[in-house]
């Protein structure tokens, strides 16, 4: 089964198996993955969980909207070239494993 | 203290969010949750948005799964009412007759909505938005609903028209003030939102009170105004404001006013009781008088203020001091406001609003009070920062677009 794996600041991994579709933030928030506090609840209002996509998974992502990118550039961990918002990101279809780095902070 | 532990009564975002911190906080007495709704503890955002319009399934609503409380010794009582504190033995009694006893007590009792006091107001097909059971009520009848009739042009208003409107019925709200939302935003972000909605074909009367509602077997069947119109209506949505939960907090004794009064750290004229969120009255230096403000960001960082001084992570004189910010979501416009402003403030206009994409500043003399973007993430978030440092910004560079509002801020 296809899994998103987390991995907190500290290097603790988590994977977490998942259907096709699955957002990064529903699937931490459903499973108390500590570190994505998504205060709005998946609007793209807050950025607030925000994550950096390890380097394999990112190609596997489709791009960035206009608005999660503007949400970003004021993320409080500050942003990266890897740098997304677990709400507007889905597991893809036909995709075995997407690998996310949580920051240090969120707020 | 420690062993009486944090009693929260009312297990709404802020209430959540106070039991979820403390243990963040290292907190380590008991914490209890007491909640008058069924169920776990969830978000009230999308109930006029995405789960008004069957696009949010229920689950996602809650704000965190059942495992998440026993897995943070975090004790929720759901479908419990308290009814009675004793501010002299520490302990709050349920409906039940059960008694809590606690060392700090914070109220997180939320708000209800107004109602219409007005002749057929207990009709069938009047309903307000406030829990999950009002929006999943709304839902199953705007299937069938044909005229759809919405009291209040504020925000709630005006997202239920938005999801009223594209399921198909035919709308039409009704405001007793001369214009959307005024208590919130600048003329012209409420005018374009309204103009938005028109061109989809809903119908505004403003400066229009509702007399009366007209039934039909027990149903509601049409409102009529003031100004003597009759429009039909099968399903009539109350969107007329909300009141703060406040009768637990006068039955104890506590200062009340229009919301529980606190002081500058959250606490109420009795330091064994904090209050937060919706139904919190207290100082704010952006305003002359203490201030009271209903969404999701006061209720969040009001309780993790509360719980730092809980948790001894923060000075006891720690002042709550959060820059307010808002958000709707309307159709294809996102409404993101940073900032409180008071109803005569200016208005700079930032962009071309015939673009749906711009922002409008408000200024009260040559300070910036507000910010309120449409389609415009990135001068929110700017104007957060700009608000929260108190950077100094003139109207000439409010309406600079060839100038990001980011590179104003200090830099970090």
């Amino acid at each position: 089964m296809p899994q998103i794996t987390y991995v907190q600041p500290d290097g603790e991994r988590r994977s977490i198996p998942v259907a096709p579709g699955a957002t990064v933030m529903l699937t931490a928030v459903a499973n108390n993955v500590p570190g994505i506090v998504a205060e709005c609840g998946g609007a793209a209002m807050c950025a607030t969980c925000h994550v950096y996509v390890d380097e394999q998974s990112q190609a596997l992502l489709p791009p960035v909207s206009e608005v999660e990118n503007e949400m970003l550039e004021s993320a409080a961990s500050g942003r990266r070239e890897n740098s997304r918002l677990g709400c507007q990101i889905a597991m893809p279809d036909g995709v075995e494993e997407i690998v996310v780095h949580i920051p240090s902070t969120q707020n | 203290m420690n062993q009486a532990g944090v009693v929260i009564v009312g297990s709404g975002q802020g209430g959540y969010q106070v039991a979820a911190s403390l243990r963040d906080d290292g907190y380590q007495g008991p914490v209890v949750l007491v909640g008058e709704e069924p169920g776990l503890p969830y978000q009230r955002p999308p109930l006029s948005k995405g789960f008004l319009a069957g696009k949010t399934p229920v689950e996602e609503l809650a704000l965190r799964p059942e495992s998440f409380y026993p897995g943070r010794d975090i004790a929720l009582l759901s479908s419990q009412r308290v009814m009675h504190i004793d501010r002299a033995t520490r302990r709050v009694a349920l409906a039940g007759g059960r008694e809590l006893p606690y060392g700090h007590l914070v109220l997180a009792t939320g708000t209800r909505p107004r109602l219409l006091l007005v002749p057929g107001a207990e009709l069938d097909n009047v309903v307000p938005l406030r829990s999950c059971a009002d929006a999943q009520a709304i839902h199953a009848r705007l299937q069938t609903a044909r005229h759809v009739v919405v009291i209040g042009a504020g925000f709630i208003g005006l997202e239920v028209a938005v999801v009223a409107r594209a399921m198909g019925c035919e709308v039409h709200v009704i405001e007793f003030a001369d214009r959307a939302l005024k208590r919130a935003v600048s003329k012209e972000v409420g005018g374009f939102l309204v103009e938005a909605q028109a061109q989809r074909g809903v119908v505004f009367s403003f400066s229009t009170g509702v007399a009366s509602l007209a039934g039909d077997g027990g149903k509601v069947a049409a409102v009529l105004t003031y100004t003597g119109r009759t429009i039909p209506a099968d399903l009539v949505v109350i969107g007329v404001g909300v009141e703060p939960n406040i009768e637990l907090a006068r039955g104890a004794g506590l200062a009340v006013d229009d919301g529980i009064v606190v002081n500058a750290q959250l606490l109420t004229s009795d330091p064994a009781i904090s209050a937060i969120g919706d139904c919190a009255r207290f100082p704010a230096d952006y305003s002359p008088v203490p201030v009271r403000l209903e969404s999701v960001q006061n209720a969040v960082d009001q309780a993790r203020c509360v719980s730092a001084r809980l948790a001894g992570k923060s000075a006891p004189d720690t002042r709550y001091d959060k820059l307010p910010w808002f958000w709707s979501d309307q159709g294809e416009y996102r409404l993101q406001i940073a900032g409180v402003s008071a109803a005569d403030d200016d208005a700079v206009v930032r962009g071309d609003m015939s673009q749906g994409k711009f922002s409008v500043l408000r200024f009260r003399g040559e300070r910036l009070t507000a910010v309120e973007s449409i389609n415009s993430a990135a001068d929110h978030m700017a104007a957060r920062k700009l608000l929260a440092e108190g950077t100094s910004v003139s109207r000439s560079q409010a309406a600079d677009v060839s100038q990001k509002l980011a590179a104003l801020a200090r830099p970090s």
